[in-house]
């Protein structure tokens, strides 16, 4: 996030795209709630109504995957009707005139022929876009688990830029993570593209300091794979030792059936995890780690906020702290590592290694943590990034982006569009969740969620078992009738390993990220016979 | 210059538009108080926070009565005292508050001042049993019992202005008061998306998280302040740690970024560490496709010497990992060390691109 949490509920209007925010960042809703209470302006750009659209002054229900033209169209009315910020575009950013020339092949009628939002309505989200400044936009995954996820996030990037809406506080352009520390696993480089710190690994002064630290000769200067190559190269042999620490691949990743062919097909499959899963079936050893509260350490959060995590309970049997099992492993390979703890591997190596964490040390963190970047000893953290508008890079970079369409679309034999999320009680697939007493009662089992229009034509009614089945798999579920879903959608969860949403998923990725489209792809729904 | 009041004698400044209550606390006095929920409209509700204000024609409730200029207040006289101490009687008849038997003891705002007050005795009968409306405790985390309730409010200050989740408000009038959901359902059955904040603000005993029931009083407990495993939000929480083992979660309050603030995971689904399931020993593939038992030494040395094996014969990039989001920053850091400076490769992902 370029801005805090602590923003949301001083913000005067905030714009919702892609994120079920009551949902996925449930506390982080509340304040986006008392903003809204306190008279913010809300805007929600979603293909489901969800429960954020009661506080909302306007939903926009694009259709799945059309957020690029959506957005190109808002710029096109803006830049048309003169109501984007020229002091801060001709100021803070470059490549104007290049998205000009392309938002101009996207007037509202355009938008609206693909995105399904009135081109009336496309103007009037414009206006009230530009109407009042400073404007927080929040994403989750409904941006980016696309083929053009990184186009959508430039496309959100683009908007807030044009807006002049980048480098103040309550602005910004904001993904709220999904995982407690996937901010951090990206900080700590468990990249395949750079060190800690976002440090490139083609950088031979980069390499050349960590080698040192490492006590090693070289380091390998090529990026590496990203986790979908390694799983596609599992069948071509290319890749032969696979280690998979804290990852249920098994349920998480799109098109199961295939997956499992992938992971059955590793020569030698390490698992480190917490419990059996579905994946660690296919392990050959099989590791047991401490869990959350189990040791000390460090999560970083959406807002770049590095927190403490504290030991309240012992590991059962002779599970191990990760920290630990990889410094033993290190030590058949003949390095002897010195950190000893997670503190020493933080205070020693990390906050050494990465610049924008050189201030950040566990004396510091006592509290409420620090944001980095946060370079100095002395430095209070980072809660707004560019500031002034000032970004890293000197000019904030304006794109000039084209809309393309999911990769798998409707058509008469599949005729509805699949997306997929997370629910409230659970989370990913229930290793935690479904083991923690109480929450499986909330949340039993999944549901296919779908219209009442839909349900009425195809004669299903709520609660009933229907089927659900894509190119690739097909699974019984429950129909959830609601109002939330708009004719033609059915959304469904990847909780339960029974009626996982990934059976069906399709399993095509974006480009430059490797982001598989988790939100689209084309199902068929039918009675069971 | 800020505007002044009278403050026990003494000349204090406040801001138009704040409450005795805040006022005076900036003034360095502590005025009790019960109903009173920080980020939220006072409400007025207990009268626990009375305080005399010079012409006023009775006592006031601090919490919601606005400053003044040259508004004269006291807040320790003779006749305060005797308001509060009359209302906390008030409030120990309007139920059954049976601190022996109650999971809130220890950590009760009602006992606290009762004990505050010095009242030894009940002065009023308490409400009949048969006047209390039932325990409700079909849901199988929190537990409702109304003979603990003092009808506050501070459930559905917390719920309707802090969370904003609207499932539950003051219903009936009169001795019928009771907090309720939209049609009186069980809290299962209602709106409630169960994030337990009417709990954490619930001052006496009438909320409490079932699961905590039994395993351990204020008194027994350690807290350890840590962040939650669940979303990217970071929140702050307390683990409640008897004996080595979490019992309870609360929010830290005042912290960045969850301002005391948790939701339905992060408050209780805490215990999956004490499943049984757990991973407790390495485990190695037979050939027959079983898993058997092994010590760390053997299966750490089979990790090793196959991953040398694959290094040998098809070069360090034949060797990919990927890392854990959940896990800490340590052990991600660990891993890519392992990957890039042990194995030789830079082929180290983790779940961010999904």
């Amino acid at each position: 996030m370029t801005n805090s949490f602590a923003d949301y509920a001083k913000a005067k209007m905030i714009i919702l795209v892609g994120t079920n925010i009551t949902e996925a960042h449930p506390v982080a809703s509340t304040f986006v709630k008392d903003a809204a209470l306190a008279g913010a302006r809300l805007i929600v750009i979603d293909p489901r109504r969800t429960d954020m659209v009661d506080f909302a002054e306007m939903h926009v229900p694009l259709k799945v995957g059309s957020d690029v033209a959506l957005i190109n169209g808002v710029m096109n009315v803006l830049i048309e009707e003169n109501l984007y910020d020229k002091k801060y575009v001709d100021s803070c950013t470059e490549g104007f005139e290049d998205l000009k020339k392309k938002v101009m092949e996207y007037p509202p009628e355009r938008a609206a022929e693909i995105s399904g939002i009135p081109a009336d309505a496309i103007r009037e989200l414009a206006r009230k876009m530009a109407s009042v400044k400073p404007a927080m936009l929040m994403y989750t995954l409904g941006i980016t688990e696309h083929i053009c996820g990184v186009n959508n996030v430039m496309s959100c990037a683009n908007l807030q830029m044009l807006l002049g809406n980048v480098g103040v506080e309550c602005g910004g352009v904001n993904p709220q993570r999904g995982q407690n520390n996937v901010q951090g696993a990206c900080d700590m480089g468990a990249l395949p593209n750079v060190f800690p710190g976002y440090q490139p690994v083609a950088n031979a002064d980069a390499r050349a300091k960590f080698a040192k630290a490492w006590n090693v000769k070289s380091l390998p200067d090529k990026p590496g794979m990203m986790m979908p190559t390694m799983m596609k190269n599992l069948t071509t042999g290319k890749v032969k030792g696979f280690y998979v620490f804290g990852e249920n691949l098994a349920n998480t990743e799109p098109d199961i059936k295939h997956v499992e062919h992938e992971l059955q097909s590793a020569e030698f499959l390490v698992c480190q995890d917490i419990f059996p899963t579905e994946t660690t079936r296919f392990a050959h050893v099989i590791l047991p780690a401490a869990a959350w509260s189990e040791n000390d350490g460090t999560f970083a959060s959406s807002e770049r906020r590095v927190n403490r995590v504290r030991t309240a309970s012992v590991p059962p049997g002779d599970a191990k702290p990760n920290w630990w099992i990889f410094k033993e492993l290190a030590k058949r390979f003949g390095h002897e590592w010195a950190s000893a703890s997670a503190q020493e591997i933080w205070d020693n190596e990390v906050s050494v290694l990465a610049p924008s964490m050189a201030g950040i040390k566990y004396a510091r963190l006592e509290n409420d943590g620090l944001q980095w970047p946060c370079p100095g000893a002395e430095h209070p953290g980072t809660p707004t990034l560019h500031k002034g508008g000032k970004f890293t890079r000197g000019l904030g970079m304006l794109k000039a982006i084209d809309y393309i369409p999911p990769a798998e679309v409707p058509d008469p034999e599949y005729p509805f569009v699949l997306s997929t999320g997370r629910r409230l009680y659970h989370y990913h697939t229930r290793t935690q969740t479904g083991r923690s007493a109480g929450i499986n009662d909330l949340l039993g089992e999944e549901t296919a969620d779908i219209s009442a229009a839909d349900a009425q034509a195809k004669g299903i009614s709520d609660g009933e078992k229907i089927s659900v089945k894509s190119r690739r798999g097909e699974v019984v579920v429950k129909a959830r009738v609601t109002k939330e879903i708009p004719p033609g959608l059915v959304w469904m969860a990847f909780h339960f390993r029974e009626a996982c949403a990934n059976w069906l998923t399709n399993p095509v990725y974006d480009p430059v990220t490797q982001t598989a489209e988790y939100k689209a792809c084309a199902v068929r729904i039918d009675k069971l016979r | 210059m800020s505007d002044t009041f009278i403050l026990n004698g003494k000349e204090t400044p406040y801001t138009p538009g704040q409450m005795i209550l805040e006022a005076a606390k900036n003034g360095g006095i502590e005025i009790p108080t019960l109903c009173y929920l920080k980020g939220s409209t006072p409400t007025g509700a207990c009268r626990i926070c009375l305080v005399e204000v010079k012409g006023a024609r009775s006592l006031m409730a601090a919490c919601s009565t606005p400053v003044t200029p040259g508004m004269e207040v006291f807040t320790e006289t003779a006749l305060v005292h005797q308001a509060r101490k009359l209302n906390v009687e008030l409030l120990l008849s309007s139920g059954t508050h049976n601190c022996l038997v109650c999971e809130a003891n220890g950590n009760c705002r009602l006992q606290d001042l009762a004990y505050f007050y010095k009242i030894t005795d009940l002065r009023f009968e308490e409400k009949a049993a048969s006047d209390i409306y039932p325990k409700e405790d079909q849901n199988p985390l929190i537990v409702r019992d109304f003979s603990r309730c003092i009808l506050c409010g501070r459930c559905v200050q917390a719920c309707n202005e802090v969370m904003v989740n609207r499932a539950i408000s003051q219903g009936y009038r009169g001795k019928e008061s009771k907090i309720v959901t939209g049609g009186d359902l069980p809290y299962h059955e209602s709106e409630c998306v169960f994030c337990g904040q009417c709990v954490e603000v619930c001052p006496v005993g009438a909320l409490t998280e079932k699961k905590a029931k039994g395993l351990g009083r204020p008194w027994e407990i350690k807290k350890i302040r840590t962040t939650c495993p669940y979303c990217g939000v970071g929140c702050q929480q307390w683990l409640h740690v008897k004996d080595g083992k979490i019992v309870k979660v609360t929010a830290v309050e005042d912290a960045q970024p969850n301002q005391g603030r948790l939701c339905v995971k992060g408050r209780f689904a805490y215990d999956f560490i004490y499943s049984e399931e757990r991973l407790k020993t390495p485990l190695i593939r037979e050939a027959n496709g079983e898993f058997r038992e092994a010590s760390w030494d053997e299966a750490l040395d089979l990790v090793a010497e196959k991953f040398k094996e694959i290094i040998k014969k098809d070069g360090p990039d034949a060797i990919a990992g990927v890392s854990c989001a959940r896990s800490i920053n340590e052990d991600s850091y660990q891993m890519q060390k392992f990957f890039r400076a042990v194995i030789g490769t830079n082929n180290i992902d983790h779940c961010a691109r999904t």
